[in-house]
């Protein structure tokens, strides 16, 4: 940017927060991530003004990619509304001065914790997921030298084996969310938590997928039309979440759907957990059993509300 | 309230604001300075400052008051903050024969060079309640008496008596000691070398390492330490610019530190030796230098062809966990909404009991 444009971020800080060799540093990282998909870098994670477990990772990895022109969006749990996602929002709005959206296709950028949007990425976007634990084996190896080794081997019998377990004690395979992948056919991958129902999503996606863990200072990526393959058996392939029910406002019936309790006596509606998604849908004109209900559109508008705050 | 889950902007600057009122307390009592806690409550400062990593009692006094006296809160401000400072310079290795005692004192003999000093210290104070204290009045300004004779210069370290008679392990500096590890900079690696695991311990959790080093006392490992010395006092930093090529002291830090004696049976290779627990903290923080040591002990297993079996000789599960900046985050973020992976949670015990009771049903009917 030119000299003579107004500087829109806190001017106490850095453009972004990071300093520029942090950046620098966070960026040889992720162009590592990228050329091993699935690999993760270990990193020298920064000591962020936000606590560890909320996100610092996404937020380096933000931060060190993120440019003074990028429109960001934020969503956690698949909303643009939930406190952590505004929280995250208003960083980088102060620290980078950056417009904000809630609009999907509208985003250069966006930062999610636990789900991937619903409408389909293009070209040009980057993913950043926030990471808790970027080690899919941790579960089963709580020693980081043992998993290395595992890694570098390629030796994931030890998820195989959990898998299958789960199918001789169950009948199917009882995990729901972090479903490990294996990408480009090589490392095994903790997708991050989102629910399995995003997994497929993964798969070849156009955008630039990366992958910030904080605490435990790894980053890794998925470059664009990649090989992401949850795992699974011949006998027993893999399958998503499905619902009985379609979206109470909206009327969605193949997005990810969260339970909202209405009362103490089992009463609940179903809604889609991408705000933005449902939004543009009901604004298309789609309904769904509720979307009449004033009860019902007074939760939706409280959570537009909230948005138009900002 | 559904709504509250969702929360929004409105609801996290009216927290703020709560959160403002709620520190403040009553109006009607004056107002704590930054002043007086530095001054009055120095061992939570002091406390701050070390597990911070960031030597300025004014930030660590303020930091405590913004977070309401919560250490650890106080802590990760000072963290926070500690990462947006340039790094300046690097400091040689400080010397602390060289301290300014305030403190010292040896359990493994009863007269060493230089004496015993008692110092500041709650050891010999019978732990009760100094109504005194509270006071209307205060108390005055209390003033201790000042000793006939000024303390010897330069006290050398207990561990290095035993040096000269080869009693003990020679402290031998480390390959690549001109750069030590730093964790502010780089991500933990194992096998980890001593620099890197005793600055973990430094920055560590204190409650964390006193109940580890507790537990090599009770059992769970065993290094039959002696407190060979604990020592408190101000020693000098200094720096070589590059411009001028030698060394200018920059000023003075006070840090604690410990020397703990531990006992080593020897080998086919090397004859029976004392071997050394090395603790070293800012400011006043004898408990965690102490518990320090004997972590540091405990982890040196692998050096010494012990077997690793209890945890505080297992390096991954202490440098791992010893974080109370890290540890806070993780466990606190389980106040996050988690709501999408619940919903899956939810929707397979759904399908499990659902199958568990068509087979329960089944059988039944055969």
């Amino acid at each position: 940017m030119s000299a003579l444009e107004e500087v829109r971020w806190d001017a106490a800080y850095n453009f972004a927060y990071l300093d520029e060799q942090t950046k620098r540093m966070i960026r040889r990282a992720l162009l590592k991530a990228i050329a091993v998909p699935g690999y993760q870098v270990p990193f020298g994670g920064r000591e962020m003004p936000l606590a560890y477990g909320w996100g610092t990772g996404g937020i380096q990895v933000t931060a060190s990619v993120i440019g003074p022109d990028d429109t960001l969006k934020v969503i956690d749990q698949g909303a643009d509304d939930t406190t952590n996602a505004v929280s995250i929002r208003r960083f980088f709005s102060r620290v980078a001065g950056v417009d904000t959206t809630e609009a999907t296709e509208e985003a250069d950028i966006i930062q999610t914790r636990h789900r991937i949007p619903e409408a389909p990425l293009r070209e040009g976007q980057v993913l950043v997921y926030q990471v808790p634990q970027p080690e899919p084996l941790r579960q089963l190896e709580p020693r980081e030298t043992e998993t290395r080794k595992m890694h570098g081997y390629a030796e994931y019998g030890l998820m195989h084996v959990r898998l299958y377990e789960d199918i001789a004690r169950y009948g199917h395979i009882a995990t729901t969310y972090s479903y490990p992948v294996m990408v480009n056919g090589r490392y095994l991958m903790s997708p991050s938590p989102i629910p399995k129902f995003d997994n497929p999503k993964m798969q070849d996606n156009p955008a630039i997928q990366l992958f910030g863990a904080g605490r435990e200072k790894r980053i890794y990526a998925i470059p664009p039309y990649a090989s992401v393959k949850s795992l699974d058996f011949d006998d027993h392939p893999f399958e998503v979440q499905t619902w009985d029910e379609a979206c109470a406002l909206c009327g969605a019936q193949n997005s990810y759907l969260d339970e909202v309790v209405l009362d103490d006596r089992g009463g609940k509606m179903f809604v889609c957990s991408d705000t933005h998604f449902c939004a543009d849908r009901r604004a298309e004109g789609h309904r769904g059993e509720l979307g009449g209900d004033p009860a019902a559109l007074a939760f939706a508008r409280t959570a537009e509300e909230e948005g138009a705050d900002r | 309230m559904y709504v509250a889950v969702k929360g929004g902007e409105r609801a996290i600057l009216n927290s703020h604001e709560l959160i403002a009122e709620t520190r403040r307390g009553d109006t009607s009592v004056p107002e704590v300075s930054t002043w007086q806690i530095s001054e009055q409550l120095g061992l939570a400062v002091d406390r701050v400052m070390a597990e911070g990593s960031l030597y300025d009692r004014d930030l660590a006094a303020l930091a405590i008051k913004q977070a309401q006296g919560d250490l650890v809160e106080a802590i990760f401000l000072l963290r926070a903050y500690r990462t947006t400072l340039p790094r300046l310079a690097v400091s040689l290795p400080v010397d602390t024969a060289e301290m300014l005692v305030r403190r010292r004192v040896s359990a493994a003999y009863k007269d060493i060079p230089g004496g015993q000093v008692l110092g500041p210290t709650y050891d010999y104070t019978h732990r009760l309640l100094d109504f005194a204290l509270a006071a209307e009045e205060g108390v005055g300004d209390p003033e201790a008496p000042v000793g006939e004779t000024p303390l010897e210069e330069g006290m050398p370290h207990v561990a290095d008596i035993l040096d000269y008679e080869g009693l003990i392990e020679p402290e031998v500096p480390a390959e690549d000691a001109d750069e030590p590890f730093d964790l502010t900079r780089e991500p933990m690696s194992f096998p980890a070398d001593r620099d890197q695991r005793l600055q973990n311990l430094a920055r560590g959790d204190e409650g964390f390492v006193l109940a580890l080093g507790y537990s090599t006392q009770r059992g769970f490992g065993g290094t039959h330490p002696f407190a060979g010395e604990i020592r408190m006092g101000e020693v000098s930093i200094e720096i070589v610019p590059e411009e001028l090529g030698f060394a200018i002291d920059i000023g003075d830090v006070v840090v604690s530190e410990c020397h703990m004696i531990n006992q080593f049976e020897g080998s086919a290779e090397r004859p029976p030796q004392f071997t050394r627990g090395y603790g070293l903290s800012f400011g006043h923080n004898e408990r965690k230098v102490m518990a320090m040591a004997l972590v540091d002990r405990a982890l040196r297993a692998r050096e010494f062809g012990e077997e690793a079996r209890y945890p505080a000789e297992d390096e991954e599960f202490v440098l791992y966990h010893a974080d109370n900046v890290e540890a806070a985050g993780f466990v606190s973020h389980l106040k996050l909404p988690h709501y999408v992976d619940f919903q899956a949670e939810l929707g397979l015990i759904r399908k499990l009991r659902r199958e568990f009771e068509e087979r329960q049903q089944k059988d039944a009917a055969e």
